[in-house]
């Protein structure tokens, strides 16, 4: 039998290891998987590398695991919102290392990784800053850049209703990255809002199972 | 000189969207630009976290926490929105599906360079977003700004000096002073704000500005 249920945030957590690369769902406060991030700063695992759109604001969130000193590395499209104190303060002091990825980027590496995708060609970035050292090529008269994919060990993932069988749907904008995160590490673990003893409607669902490893619940909204 | 209020301008700004278009708005300044769409134009706003038809604010006791736009804000659905994922987001950005997107700057160039996402300043870390995304996919880039800074430094250059964040992407530039089209050959003036002229503006003007 299939059942993807795990009985406590810290249970589904305990897998993640020293020196992980984890991508974390999430966009402003939207999506964002808070009880897997606030067990996971419980556990005091370190040496983090965290892929995630925002690093964090105010106390919560990834920027829990960066005031725990658990965070060596943030990979993220855009690191500095109001409130982001504990991300700077890190960064200033040379604690964490920052590779900064458009959004789009980000996403299709992510994406890349997740579907087999050894690299893309992109235009963006092209003739700036965040091309150098990278590959071009000029394709029907346009420049692009050579985008590798980008793989985790794990992924934290909020939804908004899950099954046993790990299938998923969201709520609103928190879907965002989940999804495509979901798809790109060696292990995916999803905090639900609810989760459903009946199996989901399949029309409705929008990650299929097969990417989930670990369901657990954890019904507050930000 | 007579300089526009950050209002007047996304109300000039807003002249120039015209219905049935499907637009992108960025923090700050180019997010005020959908309150001024003249009524009768049919206009679907897409935020880069995943919706597109962007409705006004919430009515009280009525906010989604997880409803919200590019600038974090709350915001709500309308008549025909859709949900999506980032993926198909920026597939709607870099894959030339949206008409215009409305950009804030720190400088502009003459041959259309655009840089807004980092200055020289290394201490601070940089923030890029979704801009590069969209300057290098949606076919007409509107910048709204200040004219010059507050030190009263140009902004409207000969040639950047920060970062880019796309080499030649910009259209038009509308500021408290002017709007400027992006041409072949320079600036050139397509209309001042009442009360200056052409002189005006060209004295706090790097690039030269064709009338």
């Amino acid at each position: 039998m299939i059942d993807k249920r795990v009985a406590s945030l810290t249970k589904a957590v305990a897998s993640i290891r020293p020196g992980d690369v984890v991508m974390i769902g999430g966009f402003g406060s939207a999506g964002i998987p808070y009880g897997l991030i606030d067990a996971l700063a419980q556990t005091g695992v370190g040496g983090l590398t965290v892929i995630s759109n925002n690093a964090g604001a105010g106390e919560e969130g990834i920027s829990a695991l960066l005031r725990c000193g658990q965070v060596a590395r943030v990979i993220c499209s855009y690191p500095r919102t109001p409130g982001s104190i504990w991300f700077e303060r890190r960064y200033e002091a040379g604690e964490v290392e920052l590779e900064v990825v458009p959004q789009g980027t980000l996403a299709e590496r992510i994406r890349a990784a997740g579907s087999g995708i050894g690299g893309f060609f992109t235009r963006t970035g092209y003739g700036t800053k965040l091309a150098e050292g990278k590959e071009t090529r000029i394709i029907d008269g346009h420049g692009y850049v050579f985008e590798k994919p980008l793989h985790a060990d794990i992924a934290l993932i909020r939804a908004e209703a899950a099954d046993r069988w790990g299938n998923l749907r969201y709520h609103a904008t928190a879907r965002n990255f989940n999804p495509v995160m979901a798809t790109a590490a060696r292990h995916t673990i999803v905090e639900a809002r609810m989760v459903l003893d009946e199996p989901m409607e399949p029309e409705g669902v929008v990650t299929p199972g097969i990417f989930v490893d670990a369901v657990t619940q954890y019904e507050v909204r930000p | 000189m007579n300089r526009l209020s950050d209002d007047d301008v996304a109300r000039r700004l807003a002249q120039d969207i015209p219905d049935r278009a499907y637009v992108n708005l960025g923090i700050g300044m180019p997010n005020k630009v959908a309150r001024f769409v003249p009524e009768g134009r049919e206009v679907m706003y897409q935020t880069e976290n995943g919706l597109l038809g962007v409705g006004p604010a919430p009515a009280e006791g009525e906010a989604d926490p997880e409803l919200i736009d590019a600038s974090k804000k709350l915001v709500t659905t309308i008549p025909g929105s859709s949900f999506f994922d980032h993926t198909t987001s920026f597939s709607m950005m870099r894959g030339g599906h949206l008409d215009i997107a409305v950009l804030g700057a720190y400088q502009v160039a003459e041959n259309g360079d655009l840089a807004n996402w980092a200055t020289l300043d290394e201490s601070h870390p940089p923030a890029v977003g979704g801009a590069m995304d969209l300057v290098v996919g949606v076919p007409r880039i509107y910048v709204i700004m200040r004219h010059v800074n507050r030190d009263g430094s140009p902004k409207v250059l000969r040639r950047c000096t920060y970062p880019l964040t796309g080499p030649g992407v910009v259209s038009r530039v509308y500021t408290d002073l002017a709007v400027l089209d992006v041409t072949d050959n320079g600036f050139r003036l397509v209309d001042l704000a009442p009360g200056n002229t052409l002189e005006d503006v060209q004295a706090v003007t790097e690039a030269r500005i064709l009338s």
